[in-house]
């Protein structure tokens, strides 16, 4: 799938529904499941001054731009199906992944694979042209036997250890089977590391924590995203033509204890396996937003590869690593 | 005139005489620890890790975790056993070209004190500065402190991608094809190379990499492994648990301080096709081997003690 399948020869008949799509994709309406989020507010922000946006979240957007016509439904609800009826739509944007690992697998599921296999059906049933799919390097999984940067026909083994991500791989895999089946939409995953700013992502909360816990002995590298460079991809995708799964990255990779110095956190080294024990009680009664597998995470790397990005999607980061960093103490008023 | 007071007297002698002694013997200390560092390291030590280190801050950093402040003073430690203890003669260093190559070498001695040796030849002897980066066992990863150091020192884990990675960086690659095959083997079987893997020949013709075939001597008889423990190995989830009577004597933790001989052969530049038959590789890797294996035994020849 990394790479993009060999062109057909192109009859007059087929250019013109090329065209056709091209032209829909560019200029219809982009629907954003998830866009009450963080990323999803960043990035409805930016689009809406170019084309029509259309949110569907189950939450409520607050201080949403007039331009944006917003849904407060359920994807799974049959009102939702209705939205995807009209025929200006462009583009479908899924950001509405859930990551709460407090919520267990069943409502995990429930809520992620479920109403990602009603979208998928719904695209395919309209015929809408494009497909993103904001998924995660955290598919791959922090393993010991990791290259150092993985690349996009990598095996996803990020549930070997973590059970709880289960689901967002079978997301990715949904995207990708469908991504083989249905030629007519351009399908397009990305999968971006750490993303840091002031979004809620485990990543950011821990780096936001006043010291800074860490594994003794153990200093991996790392890859960190700025969050408006995730909505630049995400835009880039957007672009007719843009087909594949891509790995996204930010700023050249750091190590762990020289990114929390540059923030300036005082760091404490605790021994692996007292912290792995720690950590699962605190889980238990409910002190901390960590599960215990997430502490693979600073213990090996999972980093990716990102040359396909950088050659077919034109993308490349804005931010540096300093300000990439800082972005997770930024006021959060968006 | 003398002063009377025992205490002013105390304080004259002190300066008189006490203080310019001090004085010269600090200063010759100071002198004989400095020349040892010179002799130790070279001269121009500082400026060899100033080199290397702009030469990664220009590419924005080693991707791989490379920390030259760190990584200097584990090459002074290995420059006391090169220079020292170990006394290496190191020839051939002129066939190491300057970009991309593959060094493949022969592994022996329990640790990997010769792949440190031979990176040591090149931070210190070639021109200019190499740093060697070398593949590590998966497992290592799995402990603290070493899976650390191990990336500040730019050793990577042992898969393909990484391997490649690196060539494409124009680094120089130390691989051992024989594994734990080769570093780990008893005593009665030494100099005897043992069976090489194809990942290297593929890698190279696939990236157009010359190859530096490497044979180490003395490196064997630096620990003596009566066999190998394959419970205890199980046990402890250890590739191989070596038997080493040495290490209950004190001080035989130590590796015992043979002559190293490091010799650099002249590069191969081989042709062919990556996706080739294992067949037609295991030859092309056989030719590495022989060529290995003749150095080796022209440097056993030569070796008239195993001490001097």
């Amino acid at each position: 799938m990394a790479k993009r399948a060999a062109p057909k020869k192109p009859t007059p008949a087929r250019r013109a529904a090329d065209g056709a799509a091209a032209a829909r994709i560019q200029g219809g309406a982009v629907v954003v499941t998830g866009i009450c989020g963080r990323l999803g507010r960043r990035l409805a922000r930016q689009l809406h001054r170019e084309r029509t946006v259309i949110g569907l979240d189950r939450r409520e957007f607050v201080g949403k731009p007039k331009d944006i016509k917003h849904h407060s439904i359920d994807v799974r609800r049959k009102k939702a199906r209705e939205l995807f009826r009209r025929p200006d739509i462009g583009a479908l944007v899924h950001l509405g992944v859930m990551h709460d690992p407090r919520l267990g697998a069943e409502e995990h599921h429930t809520w992620n694979v479920i109403a990602f296999q009603k979208l998928l059906e719904y695209v395919e049933r309209y015929q809408i042209p494009k497909l993103v799919l904001l998924s995660s390097a955290n598919v791959y999984g922090p393993r010991p036997d990791n290259p150092q940067f993985i690349s996009e026909d990598a095996p996803l083994l990020g549930a070997n250890r973590f059970s709880d991500i289960r689901d967002l791989i079978e997301l990715d895999m949904l995207a990708q089977s469908f991504f083989w089946r249905n030629p007519g939409t351009e399908t397009v995953i990305l999968r971006p590391a750490h993303i840091l700013g002031t979004v809620q992502n485990a990543p950011s909360n821990y780096l936001r924590l006043k010291v800074v816990p860490t594994l003794l002995g153990f200093d991996p590298m790392m890859q960190v995203v700025h969050q408006d460079d995730v909505v630049r991809a995400v835009r880039l995708a957007l672009r007719p033509g843009v087909r594949g799964i891509f790995n996204i990255a930010g700023p050249p990779p750091v190590a762990l204890s020289r990114a929390v110095k540059l923030l300036g956190r005082p760091t404490l080294p605790i021994p692996h396996a007292m912290a792995r024990a720690g950590v699962e009680r605190l889980w238990r009664w409910h002190m901390t937003s960590f599960p215990a597998p997430e502490l693979d995470f600073i213990r090996y790397v999972c980093m990716v590869d990102d040359r396909r990005a950088r050659e077919v999607l034109g993308y490349g980061p804005k931010f540096d690593l300093g300000s990439t960093l800082r972005a997770v103490d930024e006021e959060r008023w968006v | 005139m003398p002063a009377r007071a025992a205490l002013a007297r105390i304080g004259d002698v002190a300066a008189d005489d006490v203080l310019p002694l001090v004085g010269r013997l600090w200063g010759g200390a100071r002198r004989s620890v400095d020349e040892l560092a010179v002799r130790l390291l070279g001269s121009d030590f500082e400026e060899r890790a100033r080199l290397l280190q702009a030469r990664y801050a220009e590419a924005g950093g080693d991707p791989f975790g490379l920390d030259l402040e760190t990584a200097k003073y584990a090459i002074m430690t290995c420059a006391f056993f090169h220079r020292l203890w170990f006394r290496a003669e190191v020839r051939g260093l002129e066939n190491v070209p300057a970009g991309r190559v593959l060094l493949i070498a022969n592994h022996s001695g329990q640790i990997p004190i010769d792949g440190a040796m031979i990176g040591t030849s090149l931070f210190l002897d070639h021109e200019p500065p190499r740093v060697i980066r070398a593949m590590v066992e998966k497992w290592s990863q799995t402990l603290p402190f070493v899976s650390t150091f191990f990336s500040r020192v730019g050793q990577v884990v042992g898969v393909p991608e990484n391997a490649r990675r690196l060539l494409e960086m124009g680094e120089a690659l130390l691989v051992f094809p024989e594994g734990t095959r080769g570093i780990s083997k008893p005593f009665s079987r030494r100099y005897q190379l043992q069976e090489f893997g194809n990942g290297f020949m593929r890698l190279a013709i696939e990236t157009g990499t010359p190859i530096v075939p490497v044979a180490v001597v003395g490196a064997e008889e630096q620990y003596v492994n009566l066999g190998n423990l394959k419970w205890a190995a199980r046990a402890l989830r250890m590739p191989v648990f070596p038997v080493i009577p040495q290490v209950f004597v004190p001080f035989g933790q130590m590796p015992l301080p043979t002559k190293y001989f490091i010799h650099f052969g002249e590069p191969l530049h081989i042709q062919g096709d990556a996706d080739e038959d294992d067949a037609v590789m295991e030859e092309k890797v056989h030719l590495v081997k022989q060529t290995i294996q003749s150095m080796i035994n022209r440097g056993l020849k030569q070796r008239t003690s195993l001490f001097f």
